[in-house]
């Protein structure tokens, strides 16, 4: 039977070419906006760590002399908390993180210095955050506490200086200092990047460059930071520090900490660990408060600096309301369609056909629009990403199609065309044949 | 127009096509009212003003990591200077446009910080070569410039937009008046009628993005490696091209920082690309609409007109004019768009409610709703004129024949 409706489906679609070609233009359009819009919000807003996520942490204390309980906290954390945190050591893994601009000599390569960013962590860095090596490895321990002049660099700065052949063992030059690769990065691409997240509730929606790649130079926390000396920015400080750039003494906060706390038990025990820090803190006179130390897990953190850029959302919901007004169009158009067959709906009917059979014919006709429509609409779509590929923002290079997206495209515009189908398929099946058949 | 009566009656029978084209046109209307807003306040941005002469300005931006200051601009000035069609050379710490230098929350009680403006600061000859306006006030004076200490000078005579200093003093005359950020002392000299910071609307300061100080400094250790250049307009790329490679040749030990090396009608139309495509989008997406619901008006009329040739035939059978026709159906149209512009009234403010909350978009002022009502009676209009000529055209004689 199925087959039968089919074939009348695609009869009548050819009677009337110019308002099939109609219909499967609107879903397809609204459905290629839609889309093209859902799925960059689908690749901003999904989990940069998959199946890990829900164990890293990230302390808060507030370290400014003018918080108040009743505030958030300051979004970094001064030096001084950041590394008693980290080297008491209560969380399973524990990763410092600061970044900051430096001068990256190539000469080995022939090419002339460039300004760089360059990320300074803990090596715990790399196994908490599964970053992938195709070369070498995290350095050791010891290298963090040695300040060992060690790096890693990322497959890109890889291929751009050594054609991607194994690097490991050569050196760079950051600033002044000669720097040992011992590890390179396969392609890692986290969206976003998580690790830098921070600021968010001051960008006024505009948070598109928390989806920036990774740092090309990985070195050890403390090597960066001797390295790298006078060039630190602070997030923010409630006294100009003493010397710009040497932040380890100064009244401001620029350095995150990361934790990974593997099950429920720990999470609460580090997290009346960070109060307690606080309030000895407080006791012991360099903080004025602490009441207000958080530790929100990673998507919470993400949550609370709204990472997806404001216009990213406000253009899905532009495009949604626009495959809405589409469909309405649609569910016009299909009406004028169906009910024109009048007569032909009251011979079937008066011929034995009961309304069910009616009515499934109708929604088999709609589908088979949506198909069609979804079909030009996935053609919409992929242009539509090509397009965004082609803009100047930091997510340009994440906007592609993935299987579950191009599963929906098509779900979406069948199940939106079966919904407009609905309510004139309904009226068609309601037609009386007696009434119908006297007009013929 | 005195057939409405009968057109009702008619339409009482279509419930359902009728209510679906005046959903549209609700939806259609609050969608159009807001994109055309949204787009308003895009343009608006677009057009800031950022009170420098844009067109006669380059920017060359050096990153120099552990040069001397002083040692750095002698050189790279003189070096800028010697190329041929520069008419002035000064160290700023950043433009309109370009990479921000600071911002830094201001008090005038030393305890409540009331505002966040960008601190732009210069040397001398700064002022002129930026071309910016004084309404206000007096020049710096020689002795205004003085050395920084880590950020700024301790006491410093500054400029401030007249946007910042209606803030800071609303209704007043700022000129003589002080205020301080953490331990630096700032005193009033000069107003500015405008002075955009360089990243208008990114999230300091007001909408209008005006709350800008401008503080004299004498080049050094604290203010080195960004100078702005002024030529003429036509020479400007040229000059360009000319004063990177001196800059680079007089400070080899120096990193060119390209993407910020440029005109700063360069700065400005990468700065607001983002911004144009938005709007490009918006429009694109009021065009899509306006083209769904005509081809969805035409739709339903052609299915109107062909449904009722029969009773149209009648009609012209016992007297109707062509126009007579053309009337209802066109009567009729304006009666369904005009229902659906009511609806969507309600949902138009409903939209710009849902915005202001999430996406600080204010309120959408009252005078959009004519004009979008006007829009979409026009469209309606010129929807149903084709369906409605085609109804015109039928004979009188259909009326006779059975089918």
């Amino acid at each position: 039977m199925f087959g039968y409706y089919l074939d009348l489906a695609f009869h009548s679609l050819r009677r009337n070419q110019v308002l099939t070609a109609l219909m499967v233009l609107a879903i397809a359009v609204g459905i290629g906006a839609s889309m093209t819009t859902l799925t960059v919000v689908h690749l901003l807003s999904g989990d940069p760590l998959p199946g890990r996520s829900q164990a890293i942490f990230y302390p808060q204390v507030d370290a400014d002399p003018k918080g108040k309980d009743a505030n958030e906290p300051l979004d970094m954390l001064d030096y001084r908390t950041a590394v008693d945190l980290w080297s008491a050591r209560r969380a399973d893994r524990q990763a410092l993180v600061v970044q900051s601009q430096v001068r990256l000599n190539t000469a080995e390569a022939g090419k002339p210095p460039v300004m760089t960013t360059m990320l300074s962590a803990t090596t715990d860095f790399f196994s908490m955050f599964n970053v992938p090596f195709r070369y070498g490895g995290p350095w050791s321990e010891q290298d963090d506490a040695a300040r060992a002049r060690v790096v890693v660099i990322t497959d890109d700065l890889n291929q751009k200086l050594f054609n991607g052949e194994n690097s490991v063992g050569r050196t760079l030059r950051l600033r002044d200092s000669d720097v040992r690769i011992v590890g390179v990065l396969k392609p890692w691409r986290p969206s976003p990047q998580f690790y830098a997240v921070r600021g968010g509730r001051f960008a006024g929606g505009d948070t598109s460059d928390f989806y920036t790649r990774p740092e090309d130079v990985i070195t050890p926390f403390f090597t960066g930071l001797e390295v790298n000396d006078g060039n630190f920015l602070q997030f923010t400080c409630w006294q100009m520090p003493e010397r710009p750039g040497h932040l380890q003494n100064a009244p401001c906060v620029w350095v995150a900490l990361w934790a990974q706390l593997n099950d429920a038990a720990k999470v609460a025990a580090y997290r009346r660990y960070v109060a307690d820090y606080a309030a000895q803190q407080q006791a012991a006179g360099r903080f004025t408060h602490a009441g207000n130390t958080r530790l929100r897990d990673l998507m919470g953190w993400l949550d609370y600096n709204g990472v997806l850029p404001s216009n990213v959302r406000l253009q899905a919901w532009l495009a949604v309301a626009f495959l809405g007004i589409c469909l309405v169009n649609m569910v016009g158009l299909l009406l004028a369609k169906f009910l024109r067959r009048s007569g032909e709906i009251g011979l079937r009917r008066a011929l034995g056909a009961s309304r069910a059979a009616v009515f499934t014919q109708y929604m088999v006709e709609s589908g088979l629009i949506g198909l069609i429509g979804g079909a030009f609409g996935w053609l919409l779509t992929l242009a539509g990403l090509w397009f965004i590929r082609q803009q100047p923002v930091a997510y340009a290079d994440l906007a592609r199609l993935d299987v579950p997206m191009f599963m929906l495209t098509f779900l979406a515009a069948i199940g939106a065309s079966l919904l407009a189908g609905m309510l004139p398929a309904v009226r068609a099946c309601r037609v009386v044949p007696a009434w119908q058949l006297k007009t013929l | 127009m005195t057939h409405f009566a009968p057109i009702l009656a008619a339409l009482r029978r279509h419930r359902l096509a009728t209510a679906l084209i005046a959903l549209e046109i609700a939806l259609a209307c609050a969608v159009l009212c807001n994109a055309c807003f949204l787009i308003v306040g895009q343009l608006r941005m677009l057009h800031v003003e950022s009170g420098v002469d844009e067109s006669s300005l380059a920017l060359i931006s050096l990153g120099c990591d552990g040069c001397k200051g002083t040692d750095l601009n002698a050189r790279v000035t003189t070096a800028l200077r010697a190329v041929p069609g520069v008419q002035s050379v000064a160290v700023v710490n950043a433009v309109p446009f370009a990479d921000h230098a600071g911002y830094a929350g201001v008090t005038l009680d030393h305890e409540h910080y009331i505002a966040v403006p960008h601190f732009y600061s210069g040397g001398p000859g700064a002022v002129e070569a930026l071309g910016l306006q004084r309404v206000a006030g007096h020049a710096f004076q020689p002795e205004d410039f003085q050395v920084a200490e880590n950020w700024l000078p301790k006491n410093t005579s500054v400029w401030v937009t007249r946007a910042f200093a209606e803030r800071l003093w609303p209704g007043q005359d700022p000129l003589g008046k002080e205020f301080w950020s953490d331990t630096y002392h700032f005193r009033v000299i000069g107003v500015m009628a405008h002075l955009a910071p360089p990243d208008p609307g990114g999230g300091h300061g007001d909408s209008a993005g005006e709350w800008s100080v401008f503080a004299p400094v004498t080049p050094g250790d604290s203010l080195h490696g960004v100078y702005v250049l002024r030529a003429s307009p036509a020479e400007l790329p040229r000059v360009l091209r000319e004063a990177r490679d001196a800059a680079q040749k007089a400070a080899p030990e120096a990193v060119l920082n390209l993407p910020q090396s440029r005109t700063v009608p360069e700065l400005r139309a990468d700065y607001f690309r983002q911004t144009r495509i938005m709007v490009g989008m918006l429009a694109g997406v009021i065009v899509a609409l306006l083209l769904v619901t005509a081809l969805g008006i035409v739709g339903l009329a052609s299915f109107w007109v062909q449904q009722r040739r029969k009773q149209i035939g009648i009609r012209r059978a016992i007297g109707a004019t062509r126009s007579d026709i053309l009337r209802y159906f066109q009567a009729e149209n304006f009666l369904i768009v005009t229902a659906g512009i009511v609806v969507g009234v309600v949902l138009t403010f409903g939209l710009n409610l849902v915005l202001m909350k999430f996406y600080e978009v204010p309120r959408l002022p009252v005078y959009y709703l004519p004009v979008g009502a006007l829009a979409l009676w026009g469209l309606g209009q010129l929807a149903v004129l084709a369906p409605a000529m085609r109804a015109a055209s039928v004979p009188p004689v259909v009326a006779t024949r059975s089918v």
